[in-house]
């Protein structure tokens, strides 16, 4: 710091300055007494600082009209506040709906069973749940592979082997692993809900190819994933009513959880952050305040030699 | 302010014990404040206030 200070303002500030001049706050600027060099270096910065802002600006404001897909509109998230988490109601139902329906094709090879537990299951649920799947594990004491119910620590099961099985099985067309897809894709779980909400018959002119459906959501519109949301295409434990939008709404959540499972922590670490940086924010003041009080109000008298 | 200054920040000692002790309750303070808030923000929300339903 006191290098810098030096090498933009000489010794001015570092040495002590003739009282006069401290009377008045605005006689400390030292503006007045920077190189051009160092002039022309902050104006630079700043210039070049405003301009990338304002081009970010730009690019986020922008329409994108030259695109052929539409842009997911901004829904109502119960998530959506600074200090809001997830709705964890909603993040079970969401799994439910993965496990019934987005699983027959699309994997979630991050997500492990002990993941669920105090999110959106008890330990004993967790457990159950995982007992459902066989996982292949081994070799055992003589060699062999064998098969066994999953535990807590198994991720969750893939429907396909890999890549080319999963495009073999679906014309060509790869189901993307859902584990962070809410972070992979513009407009997160906007984009989601309306990607499942969207399915529409094919307007004039589009042609789709055989296994392609139309979404206007999807970029190029033409999506190899036929509609899998109708109402009542599952059945809550919970008894909500399963709407497509509530099913749509629910694994969104569910998927935004997947994504980010660290979402709540980070929001409650946010209000600590601001009592914290507050805190200190006021005590900076009052320091500055306190070391200032005497500079400010200090009355300095010439008294000439008497000769 | 004199009797704060005396019996605490005047020796080393008891002012690097006052430290640790205030940093101490200070963090507490701190956590317990913003769990609070963070639970009445999202109350009904959160694995906490469902897992009765699941017990």
């Amino acid at each position: 710091m006191a290098a810098t200070l030096r090498r933009f303002n000489g010794l001015r500030l570092l040495k002590s300055t003739p009282a006069l001049n401290l009377q008045q706050a605005k006689n400390l600027s030292s503006t007045s007494s920077w190189a051009s060099n160092n002039k022309k270096l902050i104006g630079a910065i700043g210039a070049v600082t405003g301009g990338v802002g304002a081009l970010l600006f730009a690019l986020e404001q922008s329409v994108e009209a030259s695109g052929s897909e539409v842009h997911a509109p901004a829904q109502p998230w119960s998530h959506r506040g600074l200090f809001s988490s997830l709705d964890h109601q909603s993040i079970r139902r969401g799994y439910e709906v993965y496990k019934q329906v987005c699983s027959a094709c699309h994997s979630m090879q991050y997500i492990a069973y002990r993941n669920l537990v105090g999110v959106s299951h008890t330990e004993e649920q967790a457990k159950a749940e995982a007992e459902q799947i066989t996982v292949r594990d081994g070799p055992d004491d003589t060699g062999n592979y064998f098969d066994r119910p999953g535990k807590l620590s198994d991720y969750f099961p893939s429907p396909y082997p890999n890549e080319e099985a999963a495009r073999a099985a679906n014309n060509g067309a790869y189901p993307p692993d859902l584990s962070y897809i809410v972070s992979a894709r513009k407009g997160g779980e906007d984009y989601i809900f309306s990607l499942l909400t969207g399915y529409h018959d094919a307007p004039a002119g589009v042609v789709l190819r055989e296994g392609q459906y139309f979404n206007p959501y999807f970029p190029g519109g033409a999506i190899s994933m036929a509609q899998v949301l109708y109402n009542e295409v599952i059945e809550y434990e919970d008894g909500t009513p399963p709407t497509q939008s509530q099913l749509a709404k629910d694994v969104a959540t569910f998927l935004k959880w997947t994504s980010e499972p660290e979402h709540d922590d980070r929001k409650q670490l946010l209000i600590r952050v601001i009592g914290i940086l507050g805190f200190l924010t006021a005590i900076s003041y009052y320091i500055k305040r306190h070391k200032w009080s005497s500079l400010k109000s200090r009355k300095i008298v010439f008294v000439p030699k008497e000769k | 302010m004199k009797v704060i200054y005396n019996t605490l920040f005047k020796r080393t000692s008891t002012y690097a014990v006052a430290i640790m002790a205030s940093a101490f309750f200070f963090e507490r303070a701190i956590d317990v404040s913003a769990n609070m808030i963070f639970d009445t923000v999202n109350k009904g929300k959160l694995w906490k206030d469902i897992k009765g339903k699941y017990e």
